[in-house]
């Protein structure tokens, strides 16, 4: 049943996601693999569209994954998955909220967390760079060799714009258009 | 207040009043917040103190450091959390709907969008050169997360080990937030008992 599929597993990427954003593309990747709901590529696409489009990434996530598999029932349904658990934890923790602080339990564990979203989020650059560089494999010469100077030179002035603080969308913007000036112009 | 919207719900009296207020305000934050996450924090705050006043500046602390410590989107604990503050747990559902809506209304739509112009060539090249782009706005999310972390010994063996551990091992990421949150709490009741909290 493809309804409860998508449910539990945007209940399970919304309860084991910790900070919000980028933190959650690791389990959306491996998630949304496993089920053959999306190609990397796809994942990689849709985190653009995602950034230049209001609301949270997890929500723009799991209703584009829902509309995509089990159209708009779907989307209602992973959606409603992906909010679940933070509703009823902070409807608890708002009730506790002074004993929730103060806990050393709490804590502790995001003593672990903290540094380990930063871990993750490094595998999911890791990933996503294997997706841009190398979409058909490392074996693979690329798609002409082109392809993968292209990507390096649009990655390199992206970091650059966004170290220097640049917008997201006005970096996803500037990357499309060297895309299909650099597309028609090589003949890709 | 002129807005149309805003006079038809005030005939309705208090009850109905507070929660159509949580929605809608919530609603307008889902719908002009790009990129999510923290991004949210300072439109929330505007809202929420600002214009509402419905929490201090000091209860926009609490909810930044209850959602940065719960899992799930920092929206949707931002959201449940005024909205359970103002007016329960019905309080708490209006705000969560409002703010999620525009994200799926917004992306209903451009999925079908996109599913029309898929094939055509300049959207495949835009999303080549876009994928590169994403991933370095990724870098640039690595980075702002570590310099931000408190760094010693012990986290940055949690974040390679995390970091081996799903890139290259390939374990099921859900298992290595359980790991490193059970090393965190093992390890703080063991060897952290003199820090201040």
């Amino acid at each position: 049943m493809i309804w409860i599929e998508l449910f539990l597993t945007f209940l399970k990427i919304g309860a084991f996601t910790f900070g919000g954003g980028y933190a959650m593309l690791p389990l959306i990747q491996s998630e949304v693999e496993r089920h053959g709901w999306l190609t990397q590529a796809e994942v990689v696409d849709f985190i653009a569209v995602s950034e230049s489009t209001p609301g949270p990434l997890a929500i723009n996530m799991a209703t584009f994954v829902g509309i995509r598999t089990g159209s708009v029932f779907g989307a209602v349904c992973a959606t409603l998955g992906v909010v679940l658990p933070s509703f009823v934890i902070i409807l608890i923790v708002a009730k506790f909220y002074e004993k929730f602080r103060k806990s050393r339990a709490v804590d502790g564990v995001m003593y672990g967390l903290r540094p380990a979203v930063i871990g993750l989020i490094g595998s999911a650059f890791l990933s996503v760079g294997m997706t841009v560089f190398f979409p058909n494999g490392l074996q693979t010469a690329v798609f002409s060799g082109v392809g993968f100077w292209l990507s390096l030179g649009i990655f390199a002035l992206g970091a650059v714009l966004a170290f220097k603080k640049l917008h997201p969308i006005a970096i996803i913007g500037i990357s499309a258009v060297i895309g299909i000036i650099a597309g028609y112009a090589l003949g890709l | 207040m002129t807005n149309p919207i805003a006079m038809w719900y005030n005939v309705w009296g208090d009850p109905m009043n507070k929660n159509l207020d949580l929605f809608l305000t919530f609603m307008k934050i889902g719908a002009f917040t790009f990129g999510g996450g923290y991004a949210m924090i300072p439109l929330i705050q505007r809202e929420v103190c600002d214009n509402k006043q419905w929490l201090s500046e000091d209860d926009i602390l609490k909810v930044v450091a209850i959602a940065e410590s719960t899992p799930g989107p920092v929206a949707i604990n931002a959201a449940t959390f005024v909205g359970s503050r103002r007016a329960g747990t019905l309080g708490a559902v209006c705000a969560t709907l409002g703010v999620v809506l525009p994200s799926f209304l917004i992306i209903s739509i451009i999925s079908f969008v996109l599913k029309a112009f898929q094939e055509s060539r300049a959207v495949q090249y835009a999303f080549m050169g876009i994928r590169a782009g994403v991933l370095a706005l990724i870098l640039k999310a690595v980075y702002t997360m570590f310099m931000a972390t408190k760094k010693h010994a012990v986290s940055y063996v949690i974040m390679a080990a995390a970091l081996v551990l799903t890139a290259f091992l390939k374990i099921d990421a859900v298992f290595v937030i359980i790991g490193c949150a059970v090393f965190g709490l093992v390890w703080s009741l063991l060897f952290r008992k003199g820090d201040e909290l």
